[in-house]
Parts: C-alpha cells; structure tokens; sequence
C-alpha cells in the first residue's frame, strides 16, 4: 500500500539515494549541508556523501521554500500576480517584473512607450548591478573574507536608496506595469544616478584591489569547477555561469528584448569556466551594466511613462506566449497559455538558478567539500528562484 | 626561486588589499544608527495605504465604494461597507469580507468604472485594511479611480499582534483630521 502511495518509492530523500545506491563500501561519511548552511543563503539542503574530505556524491534536496508562484498565477488575475514577481527572485526583482509584464504585453499586444522601455533598461541593469554586488559580497563571505560585503553593502544601499526613490520599496519591486511602469523618473533620481555611477566606477578597480588579486581567493577559485560547455548545454546553463565557460550567450544580445539594440555594451565571457571566470564575467557584467545606464540616461525620451490607452481590463485572447529576459542569474523565462478568462490558464517559470543548480551534484564530484562550497557559492544561487 | 617569487608575490596582495581596508578606516560612517537618527528619504516610500481626504471635508474620505482596490488586491486584505441613503438598492462592494483565495475577484462591471451617479447617496461604514497580508504591491493607489488611496509613509511599524496590523482606514482618516484641527484651534 505504501509502495503505490509513494509511486513505488519508499521513505525519504536520503533512503532512496544513498542507502540503495550506496557508492562507497561503507567508510563513508554523509553529511547534510543546509537548509540551513550558512553557504547555501537560505533554505538549500545538499547531501553529500565525504570520503574523507572528498565528495563522492552530491544530491541537492529542493522544496523548503516551494511557494507554488505558478499556481498562483492561475488562481490570480494578470494585475493581480505582479506582486508574486518581486518575490520569486528577491535580488533581481525587476528582471522577473519584466518577464511577466513583457510576456502578458505580447499576450495582449499592448505597446510600451519608449520612455518607459528606457526607464525599464536603466533600472533593470540598476537592479543588476546590486544583485551582483550582493552575490560578490556573499561569496566572499563563503570563502573566508568578511570585508568585502561590507564595500559590497556600502554601494548596494545607494542603489536600493534610488530605486526605492521610483518603485517606494527597498527590495521585493513590484514596479513594471503592463504597458509601462508604474512611476517616472524624475530630476532628482537621474542627477542621484549619475553621482552614483561616477563613484561607483570608481570602486570597481577598488575592489579588484581588495580582493581580486589576492592569492588566497585565487587559490579558492583557480582551476576549481571547471566546467565544460557540455555540461553548460546538457543542464542549460545560462548567465554568468555559462559566459563564464566562454559562451558569449545573453539573451539581451541575442534576442533583443525592448531598447538593448539601440545600446553598446560587451558581453563579458571567460576561457578555461572556473570558478574565477564566473567571478570576473559577473565583475565585467557591473562595468557593463553602467554603461548602459549611462548610455540610457543619455538617449532617455520624453514622453508618457505609461501606455494611456489601455484596456479596461486585461483579458487576453485564448492562445500561448513566451518572453525572456537577462536576469542576473540568467534566462528567465515566463510562459502563459491564456484560455480567454481574467486569469492564465497555465504560467509557467523558467527560472535560471533551477538549471545552475542541477549541474552542482555532477561538477562538485571528487572535489574536496570545501571547493565544492566555493563552487557552489560561484554558481550565485537563489532559493526562492529555485523552488518558486 | 619560484617558490619564493610566489610567497612574495602572494604577501604583496595582501598588502594592496589592507592598503584599501586602511583607507578606509579613516572615512566617515555611512550607517545611520536608527533609533539615534533617522533616514530622510522616505518621500516617496510605500507604506501601507491609507484614505485620502476631499478637500472641502477633513473627516470625509474622496471613496466612492466603487470596489476597483478590493478587486485588484492580490491578497484581499480590503474591505469596506457602506450603506445607502435615498432611493435604490445597496449593493455589496467588492469582495467585502475575509480573505479568501478562491474568492471570484471580478465583479462584472466593477472595473475601472465609476459608479452611476443616481439620486441615491452612499455612505461608508467602513474601510479595514488588514495589513498582514499586504504584499505593497500599489495595485490599489494606482488603480483608484477618484485618488481616495496613497501611500503612508510609515516606516517603522511595529506591533506585537496580528491585530494590531489590522487598521480602520476610516477612523484613521478621522483621528488625523481631528488631531491636525486638535492643532489649529490651538
């Protein structure tokens, strides 16, 4: 009876993956890392089977922060899910505001107002940069550095400080709207953002001073979890985490979503797909995004921040779309199938850390544990993106 | 030989990376130590919403009861009740009550339509936010169509009970304008 109720599997996570196939001859050691793992940010559990300090085996446990986002979506009207997009990926809100808001846009072929789109470019890649910061904070945080998250903090709370001036939150930004954003952009946030980026460019050979030369880092990360371009493509990696392999992929060069062809930046990628070459590609990404900040304040239009004739209510025809954007993590990807109701039919997530994290248990085998934490922090996770 | 180029080279960046470190310890704080001292730019901060006021009566709310914010909350933490003066039947506005999730969220005809202005008058009871569940999305501003709702301002909200996080917008509303009169006739 137990056997049917449980589709043929019996017990918990741990049972059905390491005492059935046990991989060692019993003079192994298995260790939980998380949920609760200072490495892991949040509620990530991997089991991981030690031979001595090696891993033999790595198995990540999902579902400690499983919010059901995608069937909300089908309980919720379109309005009423914008809130939900702030929280699946906390540290790159706006980037998940633009996927829904873009894909319901296509849905319904509402048109942006270019104002809006720029408004869009300059605080998404705003919002890029601080979910860099946080994640280069962190990581140094995993591998034994302090300091850093402390210059990483000091830049990220003047970001948060002129975007919480545009979208009034600090953090969870439900701020894109269908048809635009939900607030301009005034005088003060571009002379504030200008200030900003002028200092912040400064910081940038600060912090490669700081820490990026430094050879325990180095030791940390050079020649650790090195990862081929197969493997990217068999778990589709995407971001900075298949940049980092040397794949110039992004989806903001590739499939041109809003402005981003109107704008020059580079595509950072690295050569041998290290844990050092992710570092550098998501450090290059910073320098990247300011640059198009600043080319953004520069062509930025005048005009209305908000599509004025918009529908009454937003009803789309039956039918299906797919919009991706450039998170900070990579490809996020929104699907909905519409059946012609106030509400989707099916929303569909395709979040970035799921396929960066299923590539950790097959590229963190046979490394010593404590590589494998630095390769997992290099893999800039986010749990709630994870679970969704 | 090259060991020791290595060991130097790696004492080296330690020594550039506490230059860096040492600089800074001679800047000045950028913390702000709350309670001590509080920060400035709360201007456009979004804290729970609260009614607006008409101009012509401090203690009267803009509302019209048309029921588009307890529509579009995603998390239905509005409600109001209202009761009609004068000719024509009460109708109930919005989904009025607890929070449900299967709740039918679109009444027909409710959206982005203002109320047919008719001879009779309607009166609000009241108006409950119940602030735990509130997500600050804005949906409920943005979407008013007369602009009864804005943004408080309220920062540093604490409480030790669910209950406390349940506000009455209205008696709110009232409390201030007696208390900004409470000021002018002093």
């Amino acid at each position: 009876m137990a056997l049917e109720a449980n589709y043929g599997m019996v017990g918990d996570f741990y049972t059905q993956n390491f005492t059935t196939t046990h991989t060692g001859d019993g003079d192994t050691l298995i260790l939980n890392l998380g949920p609760q793992h200072p490495s892991t940010h949040g509620v990530l559990r991997v089991v991981v089977e030690l031979d001595g300090e090696y891993v033999k085996k790595a198995e990540p446990v999902l579902g400690y922060i499983h919010r059901m986002h995608e069937k909300m979506g089908e309980v919720k009207t379109y309005l009423q899910y914008l809130p939900n997009m702030g929280r699946v990926d906390y540290l790159h809100a706006l980037g998940w505001n633009w996927a829904y808001v873009g894909a319901v846009e296509k849905l319904m072929g509402i048109e942006v107002p270019e104002r809006a789109e720029f408004i869009r470019v300059i605080t998404c890649e705003l919002n890029r940069i601080s979910s860099h910061l946080l994640w280069w904070g962190a990581y140094l945080l995993d591998l034994g550095a302090f300091t850093p998250i402390l210059y990483a903090f000091a830049d990220r709370e003047r970001i948060m400080d002129i975007l919480q001036m545009v979208t009034g939150s600090r953090l969870t930004y439900c701020y894109y709207r269908f048809g635009g954003v939900s607030a301009d952009i005034g005088e003060k946030f571009i002379s504030d953002l200008r200030a900003f980026l002028a200092q912040f460019k400064a910081r940038i050979p600060m912090f490669h001073e700081l820490v990026t030369g430094n050879m325990i880092l180095r030791g940390r990360c050079v020649d650790i979890g090195v990862l081929p371009v197969e493997m990217c493509r068999r778990y589709g990696a995407t971001g900075p985490v298949l940049r980092g392999s040397g794949v110039a992929y992004d989806v903001r060069r590739f499939e041109p979503y809003s402005v981003y062809d109107q704008l020059d930046f580079d595509v950072p990628v690295g050569k041998a797909g290290d844990a050092m070459d992710r570092y550098d590609v998501r450090v290059a990404e910073m320098v990247q995004s300011v640059r198009i900040i600043e080319q953004a304040l520069d062509k930025l239009p005048e005009g209305p921040f908000l599509n004025p004739d918009l529908p009454d209510r937003f009803i789309p025809e039956p039918g299906e779309v797919y919009y991706s954007v450039e998170g900070a993590r990579g490809k996020i990807g929104v699907y909905i199938v519409s059946d012609g109701s106030p509400k989707p039919y099916r929303l569909k997530l395709r979040s970035p850390s799921f396929s960066n994290l299923s590539l950790f248990a097959e590229l963190s085998q046979g490394t010593l544990l404590g590589d494998a934490i630095s390769i997992m922090g290099s893999l800039d996770l986010v749990i709630p993106e994870i679970d969704r | 030989m090259a060991t020791l180029g290595q060991t130097i080279k790696s004492l080296w960046s330690m020594v550039v990376g506490m230059k860096v470190t040492g600089i800074e310890f001679f800047k000045p704080k950028l913390t702000v130590h709350y309670p001590r001292k509080e920060v400035d730019n709360l201007g456009t901060y979004r804290g729970h919403c609260d009614l607006v006021a008409r101009e012509d009566d401090p203690l009267t709310p803009k509302c019209i009861m048309c029921g588009i914010c307890v529509d579009n909350c995603p998390s239905g933490c509005l409600s109001l009740t209202m009761h009609v003066v004068g000719e024509g039947k009460p109708r109930p506005a919005g989904g009025a009550g607890e929070l449900m999730l299967a709740q039918e969220v679109i009444l027909p005809g409710s959206i982005k339509k203002a109320p047919p202005t008719g001879k009779a008058e309607r009166v609000l009871d009241s108006f409950r936010l119940n602030y735990n569940y509130c997500s600050l999305c804005g949906l409920c501003v943005q979407n008013c169509p007369v602009s009864s709702l804005a943004w408080s301002r309220e920062a540093y909200l604490v409480g030790r009970s669910r209950q406390e996080f349940e506000f009455d917008l209205l008696a709110r509303l009232r409390a201030k304008a007696a208390s900004s009169q409470g000021v002018k006739a002093a």
